[in-house]
């Protein structure tokens, strides 16, 4: 009896460790991150890092405004949620509603492969296919810029919004439906009026976890937005995102340099993006679990 | 008149995939009167009450042979409208299921879906189907609350309520009182008994109590057949085949 007990509290305390690194890691990664980019409000004002829009960060006189590649950001992720939410959601009815079983069974695991394709795939599928073909087709001076960004990242973020949006659908209630159908509605006011608003906190869920996914994305970025450091005025001037800044110049800043505390920084603005939105995505989703009466 | 056939099934059978879930079922039924249909489960009921709407056209890989009528036009021609169906023939289901909205917008939806518009109009509809439901008194405070928070009685009245709005002609129960508890259940009973006046009728029940004391006319099914459809008072008193005497008498189901 007692060795039993023993046996148990091992397992408890294993699993107990296991389950705990992640915080683990989740606090060190915090911890460093503001540590290494903290520094850098005693050179620069926070202001003037949020708001200047000069990024010279090698110059005499180095500028360190990110307004610039926060703005970058941005019309990169609006660009995508253009694309990915019309697409993913209409493919999340289509599957859900409309194909029947065997579709079903065929379609969403290939939409889920699609997150399986590594981020440099789509990167150079993008540099060496859809940009010259954009430039051609649209006589802009390059390819590589916002608009083939948004156009690629939101082609990655269609599985993440189409499997969650899925499963959002299917969360609805069969009885539902057959009330609504019941009462006489079509299958097309069943789905607009009943089932839509019904899956609607499950869908924006799906839709912040995309935004997220698109603003996190580095390496395809980097390789189609362009990289040029100004706020764009069109879908079509290149653009220099958070992400792709950090990654093109951290091998190349000095450890414990203004410039290296910057980059620091930056990762601490785009965590703070994502974790608002991620933060977001799960109130929205407690409270449609808590809409459909389910308990958790 | 209270003779009149108001919907009639001939000769029916359905299969889900190839199993055989009705076999050769005929059975009329009345207006102006509650037909009540039991039997143990998987007799085939449910499957029959939900074939009387057309319920069943999304179940994937069933088959339906013979003919059902309605008022004398067969519901399941390919050249009837199903819509159209189901604005005729309502249907409160087992479990209660209002929509998670509000009180009142769970009966504004169907009157919105048959082209109501008129704010006014849609207001007088609410109260009269939820007075008609007998839930008028209890939610009139509250309105705009959340469906989700009434009572699984007062749920079911609402669905009643949201079924009666649209003014259909034969309204079908599938199991109404299976989760609710008595006092419900006997409220649900009395409301029955006001709704025969206007309303044709059809209940699915497990409670023999309860057919006996709402229906005119019962039927008992037993594996996909009916075993004897008549009067209740027959069904329930001098019933003519020994099974159906078995199954009233609580011997099995």
């Amino acid at each position: 009896m007692k060795r039993l007990f023993s046996k148990e509290s091992v397992y408890a305390s294993v699993f107990g460790i296991l389950a705990f690194a992640c915080l683990i890691f989740l606090a060190g990664i915090t911890l460093v991150l503001f540590k290494e980019g903290l520094p850098l409000f005693a050179k620069v004002s926070l202001w003037d890092f949020l708001s200047g829009t000069a990024w010279y960060p090698t110059h005499e006189d180095p500028e360190f405004g990110i307004l610039s590649l926060l703005a970058g950001s941005l019309w990169v992720t609006a660009g995508a949620m253009l694309v990915c939410l019309p697409l993913g959601i209409g493919s999340a009815l289509y599957i859900n509603e409309i194909a029947g079983n065997t579709q079903k069974a065929v379609l969403k695991p290939l939409v889920e492969l699609l997150a399986g394709i590594p981020s440099i795939v789509f990167g150079f599928f993008g540099m060496v296919v859809v940009a010259p073909f954009l430039q051609r087709l649209l006589h802009i001076p390059t390819g590589l810029c916002a608009f083939t960004a948004s156009l690629i990242l939101g082609i990655m973020a269609v599985p993440t919004v189409c499997s969650l949006s899925e499963d959002a659908l299917s969360y609805v209630p069969a009885s539902y439906r057959e009330a609504s159908l019941a009462l006489g509605a079509t299958r097309w006011e069943t789905l607009i009026k009943v089932v839509l608003p019904a899956a609607g906190s499950g869908i924006s869920t799906a839709a912040i976890l995309g935004v997220s996914r698109v603003m996190g994305e580095t390496m395809t970025v980097l390789m189609v937005s362009g990289g040029a450091a100004i706020i764009p005025h069109s879908f079509f001037q290149p653009v220099r995102p958070l992400t792709s800044t950090i990654a093109a110049e951290m091998g190349e800043a000095a450890v414990g340099s203004t410039h290296y505390q910057a980059l620091f920084a930056i990762a601490m603005v785009l965590f703070t993006l994502t974790f608002i939105f991620n933060i977001a995505a799960e109130i929205l989703s407690r409270r449609y679990r808590l809409k459909l009466g389910i308990q958790r | 008149m209270d003779k009149e056939i108001r919907m009639r099934a001939e000769g029916v059978n359905f299969f889900y995939g190839s199993r055989p879930a009705l076999k050769d079922v005929n059975l009329e039924i009345y207006r102006n009167q509650v037909t009540a249909i039991i039997g143990p489960s998987g007799c085939g009921k449910s499957t029959f009450i939900r074939l009387l709407n057309r319920m069943n056209d999304m179940v994937p890989k069933s088959r339906l042979e013979g003919r059902i009528f309605l008022d004398g036009d067969d519901i399941h021609d390919p050249e009837t409208d199903v819509v159209d169906i189901r604005r005729r023939v309502g249907m409160v289901f087992q479990k209660p299921n209002p929509f998670p909205k509000s009180i009142f917008e769970n009966i504004k939806y169907g009157l919105e879906i048959n082209g109501m518009r008129d704010k006014s109009v849609i207001e007088d509809k609410v109260v009269d189907s939820l007075k008609k439901a007998a839930l008028w008194e209890e939610v009139k405070g509250r309105l705009y609350d959340s469906a989700l928070r009434l009572s699984g009685g007062q749920q079911q009245r609402l669905c009643i309520a949201r079924c009666l709005a649209v003014e259909p002609e034969v309204i079908l129960f599938d199991e109404p009182c299976a989760s609710l508890d008595p006092i419900s259940t006997a409220r649900i009973e009395e409301l029955l008994m006001e709704l025969k006046q206007e309303y044709t009728i059809v209940i699915v029940t497990h409670n023999m109590q309860q057919a006996a004391r709402v229906s005119g006319n019962t039927a008992f099914f037993l594996l996909g057949e009916i075993v004897e459809f008549g009067k209740t008072q027959d069904i329930f008193t001098k019933p003519r085949d020994s099974r159906t005497e078995a199954y009233i008498t609580g011997r099995f189901g």
